[in-house]
Order: C-alpha cells, then sequence, then structure tokens
C-alpha cells in the first residue's frame, strides 16, 4: 500500500471509537506478553522463586492499590497469579498466532489450487472441506488431541487442521473471479508456469479478505484452545495457558478461592473481546462493498 | 425428491465410512490401552493375555473390518473400563445431554428472537444499544469460564442453586428426565443457561440482520402504505420471513451444542455423554471415544438432513436435487 492508502485506511479505521478500543486491547495484551519476564514480578515456573508460605493468598489490590506482588493473590504452590496470568496470555497468544498464520498459508495454497486447477482437484478439496464443516471445530480438534496427547506444537496443529477450511474456501472464490482477469490470460499467454501465475501473480490479489478473516479467527482461535487446555486436552501443565489456569482455579473454587478461576478468565476475555472488535472493524474497512 | 433422498443416504454413510476410518486409524498409532488398564507390576504374560483378549495383537486390517462388521449389527465394542457395550453407555447417557441442549436451546430462541427484534425495529434506542453490546460480550465470552462465574455467584457465594450432577431424575415415557421435578430442574438451570448466552447472542445477531433487511424491502413497504399497524407488519410479516435462517441456524447449532456439551458437563459433572467422552478420553478407554464419535457423527448427519427437509418446507422456492 502506498503511503495515501495507509493514511486513508486510518482515517477509515479509526471512525469507529469500538475499533480503537479493540486495536488498544489488543496491542497492550500482545505487549504485556511480550514484555512479560520484564513486566512480571516473578518468573512463575522457575521452582527457585515459588514459596510455600505464601500460596493462597488472597488478592490485594482491592485494598490498597499497588502494583505489587502478589497483588491479583496466589495458587496453591505459591505462585503470583499477575505473573502467571501474563506467561499464560503468552502463550495463548503464541498458539492463537501461530496456529491462524499456519491454517491461513495451508488453506489458501489448497484453496488456491483447487480455484486454479477447476475439476476434479477442485470437487475434491471442497468436498472434504463442505464433510469437515458439517462437524463442530471442538469435536475435531478434540479428537486429534485426544488421540495424541497433549503438546503446544501438537494444539497449534490441531487448531490448524479445524480452521484451514474457512481460507481455503474464501481463497477458491476470490481466485474463481481472479482467474477470467487479463493479467492472468498475460501470463499464461507468455508460457509462465502455472505454480508461478498462482503464486507471483493471483496470490497478491486474494489476500485481503484472508487477513480479514485471519483477524477474526485468531480469537476464535484462542478460545478453543484455552477450551481444550481447560479440558485437560491441550498445551500441557508445564506450560500452562490461561485455559490451564483457569482450570486450575476451578478445582480451588469451592474453598473460596475466587481470583484463581477469576483474574485470567478476565486476561482472556480481554484478548478475545479487543481481537473480535479489531477483526470487525478491519472487515467493514476493507470490504469494498460496505464503501460509502 | 426420492432421487434426492437416496443420494442424501448413500452421501451420508460415505462420510460415516470416512468417520469411522479417519479414528481407526488414529486411535490405532495412538497410545496401547493396556499399560493403562494393568498395573504396573503386571507381568509379561498378563499384558499378552489381555492384550490377545481384546484382539489388540492382531494386524491393523483385521481389527478394523471386524470393528465394521460389528458396528454394522449396532457393537462398537466393549469399554475397557466398564466392561459394558460402548453402545450401551452412550445411548444411556444421550437423554440427559438431550435434556440440557434443548432446553439451552428453547432459553437462547425465548429470549432471542424478542431481543433481536426490537434491537432492529428501534436501532438507536438505548435498549437496542445494551442488547448489542450483550450480544458481542456473550460471543466473546468463553464458555466454561461463563459456566465458572456462574458457579461462583449461584452456588458458591448465594448458595441459591447446586452446581454439579443431575438430581433426581422421573421416568417419563421410558426415558429419565429431570426438569420434571424441582430438583432436577434446579440442578438444570446453570448448565443450560451455561450453553444458552452463546446461542443467545448468535440468535439476537442474526435476527437483528435479518430484519433490518427485511424491514427495507418492498412488500414492508406495501403493506405499511396499505395501513396495517406497525405491530402486525412486524410480527406477523417480518417475523416470517426471517424465520427461514434462524430455523436453519437452530438446526446445526443443535449440533454444536451437543458437541460443546462436553465441557459444560465437565463442568457441572452432568452425566451425559460429553462427560463420559472426556472421561473415558483420559483413562484410554478406546472403544468408547470410538462409538462416542461414531453416534455423534451420526446424529449430525442426520440432524443436518433434517435441516435441509425443513427449509425446503418453509421456503417452497427451494428445490432439492
Amino acid at each position: 500500500m502506498t503511503r495515501e492508502a495507509w493514511s486513508g485506511f486510518w482515517e477509515d479505521f479509526t471512525q469507529s471509537p469500538s475499533g480503537v478500543f479493540g486495536a488498544i486491547l489488543t496491542l497492550l495484551c500482545g505487549l504485556a506478553a511480550l514484555l512479560a519476564p520484564f513486566i512480571s514480578p516473578q518468573n512463575p515456573y522457575d521452582l527457585t522463586q515459588l514459596f510455600l508460605e505464601k500460596s493462597h493468598l488472597g488478592p490485594t489490590l482491592f485494598k490498597d492499590w499497588s502494583y505489587s506482588h502478589f497483588m491479583l493473590g496466589s495458587d496453591g504452590q505459591g505462585r503470583c497469579m499477575y505473573s502467571a496470568i501474563l506467561y499464560g496470555m503468552r502463550i495463548s497468544l503464541y498458539v492463537g498466532l501461530a496456529s491462524t498464520l499456519l491454517s491461513a498459508t495451508f488453506g489458501t495454497l489448497v484453496g488456491l489450487l483447487a480455484g486454479y486447477a477447476g475439476g476434479k482437484t477442485d470437487a475434491m478439496i471442497m468436498r472434504i472441506a463442505d464433510i469437515q464443516l458439517s462437524f463442530p471445530a471442538i469435536l475435531i480438534a478434540l479428537t486429534i488431541m485426544a488421540i495424541w496427547g497433549q503438546g503446544l506444537f501438537k494444539i497449534i496443529i490441531a487448531i490448524s487442521v479445524v480452521n484451514w477450511v474457512f481460507y481455503a474456501r474464501t481463497a477458491r472464490g476470490s481466485t474463481l473471479s481472479e482467474r477470467e482477469k487479463d493479467y492472468v490470460d498475460a501470463a499464461r499467454a507468455i508460457g509462465m508456469p502455472a505454480t508461478l501465475i498462482m503464486v507471483k501473480e493471483m496470490l497478491p490479489n486474494i489476500l485481503a479478505p484472508i487477513i480479514v478473516i485471519g483477524t477474526v479467527r485468531v480469537a476464535n482461535a484462542i478460545i478453543l484452545e484455552s477450551t481444550l487446555s481447560f479440558l485437560g486436552l491441550g498445551v500441557p501443565i508445564t506450560e500452562p495457558s490461561l485455559g490451564s489456569l483457569i482450570y486450575e482455579g476451578y478445582q480451588e473454587l469451592f474453598s473460596g478461592e475466587w481470583w484463581i478461576s477469576m483474574f485470567p478468565g478476565i486476561g482472556l476475555m480481554i484478548i478475545v473481546l479487543g481481537v473480535n472488535l479489531l477483526g470487525d472493524r478491519l472487515r467493514d474497512v476493507l470490504n469494498p462493498r460496505l464503501k460509502r | 425428491m426420492f432421487g434426492y433422498l437416496l443420494k442424501r443416504i448413500l452421501q451420508s454413510l460415505v462420510v460415516l465410512l470416512c468417520v469411522s476410518f479417519v479414528v481407526f486409524v488414529m486411535m490405532y498409532h495412538s497410545g496401547d490401552p493396556v499399560e493403562m488398564l494393568l498395573p504396573p507390576e503386571a507381568t509379561q504374560k498378563q499384558v499378552q493375555e489381555l492384550r490377545h483378549h481384546l484382539g489388540l495383537d492382531r494386524p491393523f486390517a483385521v481389527q478394523y473390518w471386524t470393528f465394521l462388521k460389528n458396528a454394522l449389527g449396532g457393537d462398537l465394542g466393549k469399554s475397557f473400563v466398564f466392561n459394558q457395550p460402548a453402545v450401551r453407555l452412550i445411548v444411556e447417557r444421550i437423554p440427559a445431554t438431550l435434556e440440557l441442549a434443548l432446553s439451552a436451546i428453547f432459553l437462547a430462541m425465548i429470549i432471542g428472537i424478542p431481543a433481536g427484534m426490537y434491537a432492529a425495529v428501534r436501532p438507536t434506542s438505548w435498549p437496542a444499544k445494551a442488547i448489542m453490546s450483550g450480544s458481542l460480550l456473550g460471543i466473546s465470552l468463553p464458555v466454561f469460564w461463563l459456566g465458572i462465574i456462574l458457579v461462583l455467584t449461584f452456588s458458591v457465594t448465594l448458595g441459591w442453586l447446586p452446581s454439579s450432577g443431575r438430581g433426581e431424575t422421573t421416568m417419563f415415557a421410558g426415558i429419565r428426565l429431570g426438569f420434571l421435578n424441582m430438583n432436577g430442574f434446579r440442578h438444570l438451570i446453570l448448565p443450560s443457561l451455561t450453553i444458552a448466552v452463546f446461542q443467545l447472542a448468535l440468535i439476537i445477531r442474526l435476527v437483528r440482520a435479518g430484519m433490518m433487511e427485511v424491514m427495507l424491502q418492498d412488500f414492508i413497504k406495501f403493506l405499511k402504505a396499505k395501513g396495517l399497524s406497525q405491530k402486525k407488519v412486524i410480527y406477523i410479516h417480518a417475523l416470517k420471513n426471517i424465520l427461514i435462517p434462524v430455523v436453519t441456524i437452530i438446526g446445526l447449532q443443535l449440533g454444536n451444542i451437543i458437541a460443546f456439551a462436553v465441557v459444560t458437563e465437565s463442568i457441572f459433572a452432568w452425566p451425559g455423554m460429553g462427560k463420559l467422552v472426556i472421561d473415558s478420553i483420559h483413562g484410554l478407554d478406546r472403544p468408547v471415544v470410538l462409538a462416542y464419535l461414531l453416534i455423534v457423527s451420526l446424529i449430525f448427519v442426520i440432524l443436518n438432513f433434517i435441516v435441509d427437509l425443513v427449509y425446503t418446507l418453509l421456503d417452497p422456492r427451494i428445490r432439492l436435487r
């Protein structure tokens, strides 16, 4: 995009307060996740920093407003919840972004191939996509994790398997309309190989809708990851995401220690809300059909 | 119509076959359940005997073929843990899950449709804005966290409602139902509310979007010009036109709710098939997991089919081919 296009985009984007709010929330969460080792008072996974006499502490934040150790309380192992949330956010965002990147790349390429090749290739790919779409995401991801076991890499793959369909369908749709355009004919006429036409000529032209879907799906991926982790089928206990923290807190809920599950949940909600608002706004701005 | 039915049934069978194959292959390559079933001090001979007894020592193709043959007869193997037919374990738990799913959908519909219509008819009023912000929040709220908050508020803090199990059930027409007596009904409230919130948000957004589109159409203007009251236009003519997408989504969502029941049932210790499958996954109870996946797939295939049929009944313009 040129500089003018950027400033035009920015102007459009900032017209909606909720979009800006979403962008700020997303940015804050991203920064918190990125800077977790520097801003958290404690490294929650360094066992030498955990002390049992500091366990089961209630949050102090509401009594005196200060930024300190255990301001959000601590869990049964003496882990500072605030630090645990920052680190958890890191893992949640990492899984969300990595799985989105992976599924978007795979889905787009497959969709491009289906749209460009047409015929049997197209029919087969789209049939698979249809079948997969008739089953709920949670069921597919659950099956994969149930059989494969916990793991950071595994859950990224599982979420990508769930999500590739959305990108493939969108990419195929755009490819079908791009295929009829003159520049594709021209590229074919000068004898460009099909792979090059697809990747170098057509791919840049179908990217906009993919980016929009990608933003919205990040929120979805984060929720799916935390849900699976909550069920004990997600990330391993050694690298707890927000979902695993909430699960851990749920065990302590009935003894009245509400903060262990409540605060990670609020963190999760802030990320998801931020990304959703941002995604909604991006969709409105980048969708030419809605332009005045 | 007959040709269409035949084609759909064939398609469904192929889908089920694919599902069974994929799941079976993955199961086959996953961990050895024998290690979980026997105590660690078991001898090598005991291990081998159990493997032979469960049929795990035979080659893959033979295992799959036996599985398929038995599946057609309604036998999906015996649970390693309960030592009971897997199908029976799951079928026993279907009413509990369905009770939860249907009560949640009912709740979402009776609140969601009027709220969505209101938000569409008076988009600038403050209740409409509150409804829309609430629905955005409802979509952003992870289901399991919502469940925890409800437990915290209504069970732990206020002590009004029970937080786990199904409570007493009453036999009605051969099915155990909970909502027919007070105790069971109280147990049902929190879990079904947990599921309903997301569906409610979805229905509100769907109804609002559909309603806004319909209200701009010529026939609405015509009805208004004819002198029909605003109420009649909205509640009879506009509503009729938005019901088609709503019915479709609700039908498809029913499948989603049944799948998502794994989460809600785990939180509330609801004795449905979702909790059973999570327990079975953790206990490496392979036949039960496999049976669950196949039975749920079957439910989905049937639901999709019914949604398609209802669609044509509601909208005569759609022809099935």
